[in-house]
């Protein structure tokens, strides 16, 4: 069936002939179909602010009737179906992904439709079929390949340095490695400290990858779909616990900008920069804030690495001041590197130093009280706003 | 019927005294093997060996067999008439491939010493009958994936000595524009897949390549599709984790691949018996369901009889092999390494096992070529790596400019720059300063 791919943005980039869609203002609320509701305001402001640069060209906004409920493991098993039919050469590959459907199902029902070798159920061997994946990619297919916990691709390091990142430069440019390595990431509800790992902290630093990480179902397609079609190799960061938020997205054909931000709520007061799971922290924050009379800007920054320096510097030359609400340790992690880039950047914009909240420097902790104390908490998202704003820090 | 025709032609080795079947430690006696009479390692049936490994401990070798024989060794070289192993081209073409690689690595021990290539430097010396035997029996199509000892891989496939050479002077006219360096040669055309500095992590880069063919005749349903795969790595490599993972997936679907083991015995300086329990590498092939083959690597007429039927093989969708290729490297690890351990005696048993001085001496006692021809063969060679020295010490250092140039293969991950433009667009960060 014909597909409308929504018109591209203007983005003063000539660099290439993907269209994008422009990113969305979430003033809608986002459900979580698990139970924790978000009923934020639904003040209507139809704002279809674009990251970048924008020069007049309209936006399909989404009203309550037209797109269709989804949950996000849903929405990214939509955008991988629809690459898959699309592009014979896609092809996925990773621990239970076929017969099983996912350990998240975010591949239910592709075995079935697209057969066992286009949706490859691999032995456990996570540093060999990575390579697998990357060499299959080298010469010819777009393979994506799927930890089944974000934490278990330590195992494939080697290969994602080596091969994914280093290997269409140390070949002077002959072999192009267009690989997605994607899974569930972060801290979830005491899975133990093995399995709530932030891994982008530790793959941020590899030359020659990209990296997003999605957080709300209408992104979590997109980028899906943007990191498919992409050259590069990308990896697409899941967060265990976003796996069943509910959204309503576009029925039609759209793909996203891996390089953007996305701008999430406009403000004047305060940038607040934000992925992942600690975008709906710093929401659920931003409803305590708003009562109490203040504007926060807040951004999900979504391009991991690079950083979208444009919608991020445009907020802290309104605002001129910035906090960063990450899940990351405080030791290496985006954060680290964010509130460097913003220092050497925009500098002379800020009024005071760039501040960040982030996960402590520990293994997390089986303990519901002991993990609940690593992690940022919506309460000292607040706190820490209040004093930035109130002059205390 | 490819096994006794395979086993009659084997048996008109080059090197009689080293006959398959003989035992390694020891280089005039032959213990007999026993086998079963209709096994070929290609249909991954068992072979079974003669017992005789106690006595071997003592030297620390064992017996390694090639599975594929099937009569006592000959003493007195075959008759012409007996032997179709080669034609004069291919003898010819074998022969120029092997002077190449030798005189190659050569000169880069030369230009080494004279600081013209610098870093890590690892020469095939001693090796050339593997990569000959193998690459020279493969299609244009077929892709190879070597490690960091890979310039006589890159030029047995066809890349030009010219590109090779400049790309360890680390000059712009390289294979890799001078990204890469001795360990990472890479032919998009000659579909050579690198160059890898890690032992083990090109397995899973060439099990890739096979699992696309594969992929490509079963999903795409282009059956013009039957790019077989080589993967070479050394004895150490048999050891790692990403060799046996890759054994398993390869067997598991049946991917057109072989897996070649250049076991020179040394891994830097890790005799390969002190690193291994079964030292046998070829027998591992059996724990994963694929035939394992041990051969001469020393002699190129049987190394590339055993590639013939391994690609056969997997280009008729029957899955993997392990080749095990028993050679020797005539020099160190690496241009940097002492070469203290390995001790005179065993240098010397293989000096006079040198797979080029063996075909030489084949071809002009069979009647294949003449001195002259080989001379001239020489000559020419000494004359293309002459040339690829001159053209890599006139061509151009790469520039500043070309630094971040393939970072990516789409430059707009570079990301989105405060001025809304996408870096990749600005001509000062192109510029390749070290600021980003």
């Amino acid at each position: 069936m014909a597909q409308k791919v929504l018109v591209p943005c203007s983005s003063s980039s000539s660099c290439g002939n993907v269209q994008f869609s422009p990113s969305r203002v979430h003033t809608q609320a986002i459900a979580f179909g698990g139970g924790l509701s978000q009923s934020s305001s639904r003040k209507n402001k139809s704002l279809a602010l674009k990251a970048v640069a924008a020069k007049g060209e309209t936006s399909a906004p989404v009203t309550a009737k037209s797109g269709h409920e989804i949950l996000l493991f849903d929405a990214l098993r939509e955008g991988l179906e629809e690459e898959m039919a699309r592009d014979p050469t896609v092809c996925v590959m990773g621990e239970d992904v076929g017969h099983y459907g996912g350990s998240y199902k975010v591949t239910k029902g592709l075995a079935e439709k697209f057969g066992d070798l286009r949706v490859l159920d691999t032995p456990i061997c996570e540093n060999s079929f990575t390579g697998m994946g990357i060499g299959a990619a080298m010469t010819g297919l777009r393979t994506v390949v799927e930890g089944m916990n974000m934490g278990f691709l330590l195992l494939a390091y080697n290969q994602i340095s080596n091969n994914a990142g280093m290997l269409h430069y140390t070949s002077g440019g002959q072999f192009k490695i267009p690989v997605v390595i994607r899974g569930p990431g972060g801290v979830g509800k005491q899975l133990g400290a093995e399995h709530s790992q932030r891994l982008e902290s530790y793959f941020q630093s590899v030359p020659g990858l990209q990296m997003v990480a999605c957080s709300t179902p209408y992104n979590a397609k997109g980028l899906m779909k943007a990191a498919i079609r992409s050259d590069n190799p990308v990896i697409l960061y899941e967060h265990v616990l976003l796996y069943n938020l509910k959204e309503r997205i576009p029925d039609e054909e759209y793909v996203l900008c891996l390089e953007e931000a996305e701008l999430v709520r406009p403000g004047k007061d305060i940038t607040i920069l934000t992925y992942s799971r600690m975008r709906h922290f710093v929401l659920q924050a931003a409803k305590t804030l708003v009562e109490r009379g203040y504007d926060p800007e807040i951004i999900d920054i979504r391009s991991l690495k690079p950083f979208d320096l444009f919608t991020i510097g445009n907020s802290i030359k309104k605002t001129h001041k910035v906090l960063i609400v990450e899940e990351c340790m405080r030791t290496g992690g985006i954060g680290a590197s964010l509130r460097a880039a913003i220092v050497d950047n925009f500098w002379d914009f800020l009024d005071g130093r760039p501040e960040c909240l982030s996960s402590q420097d520990v293994p997390t902790p089986y303990a519901a009280t002991l993990e609940d104390a690593t992690v940022v908490q919506p309460a000292q998202i607040i706190v820490k706003v209040e004093q930035m704003l109130q002059g205390l820090i | 019927m490819a096994a006794s025709s395979l086993a009659s032609r084997a048996v008109a080795s080059l090197s009689p005294s080293i006959s398959t079947g003989a035992s390694r430690d020891d280089a005039g006696s032959s213990s007999v093997v026993g086998f079963h009479k209709r096994s070929s390692a290609f249909t991954g049936r068992r072979v079974r060996i003669s017992s005789g490994h106690g006595s071997s401990a003592a030297h620390g070798r064992r017996s390694c067999v090639v599975a594929a024989t099937a009569a006592p060794v000959k003493e007195s070289p075959p008759k012409i008439a007996d032997i179709e192993l080669v034609t004069r081209e291919e003898g010819l073409e074998l022969y120029e491939d092997m002077i190449l690689g030798r005189c190659f690595e050569d000169m880069c021990a030369q230009m080494y010493y004279r600081s013209k290539m610098f870093g890590f430097v690892h020469l095939y010396n001693g090796q050339e009958a593997v990569s000959t035997g193998f690459v020279k029996a493969l299609k244009k199509d077929d892709y190879i994936c070597s490690t960091y000892r890979d310039h006589v891989h890159a030029l047995s496939k066809g890349v030009p000595a010219r590109q090779v050479m400049s790309e360890l002077f680390g000059k712009a006219t390289g294979c890799c524009r001078g990204q890469g360096g001795s360990m990472h040669m890479f032919s998009k055309e000659h579909r050579l897949l690198g160059g890898f500095a890690f032992i083990g992590e090109g397995i899973p880069v060439a099990t890739g390549a096979a699992f696309n063919t594969k992929y490509s005749r079963e999903v795409l349903k282009d059956l013009s599709v039957d790019a077989v795969t080589l993967a070479f790595f050394g004895d150490g490599t048999c050891n790692n984790g990403q060799f046996f993972e890759c054994l398993n997936m390869a067997a598991l679907w049946k991917l057109p691949i072989v897996y070649v083991v250049e076991n020179n015995l040394w891994a830097i300086g890790m005799d390969h018996f002190r690193a291994t329990s079964v030292p046998e590498i070829w027998k591992k092939g059996e724990a994963f369901g694929m035939p394992g083959v041990h051969v001469d690597g020393m002699d190129v007429l049987k190394v590339r009889e055993v590639a013939k039927e391994a690609i056969a093989r997997a280009r008729r969708g029957d899955g993997p092999t392990l080749v095990e290729c028993e050679t020797y490297r005539y020099r160190g690890h690496s241009l940097a390494d002492p070469d203290e351990l390995r001790k005179p005696e065993q240098k010397n048993k293989y000096a006079v096992r040198d797979p080029i001085a063996a075909f030489k001496k084949y071809l002009l006692e069979n009647g294949l070529a003449s001195e002259a021809d080989l001379k001239a063969i020489e000559k020419k060679i000494d004359e293309i790596v002459e040339d690829a020295v001159e053209f890599a010490d006139a061509s151009p250092l790469p520039p500043r400019s070309q630094l971040l140039e393939n970072v990516f293969a789409d430059p707009r991950g570079f990301g989105i720059g405060p001025d809304g433009k996408y870096r990749c667009e600005d001509p000062a960060f192109t510029a390749g300063t070290a600021e980003v």
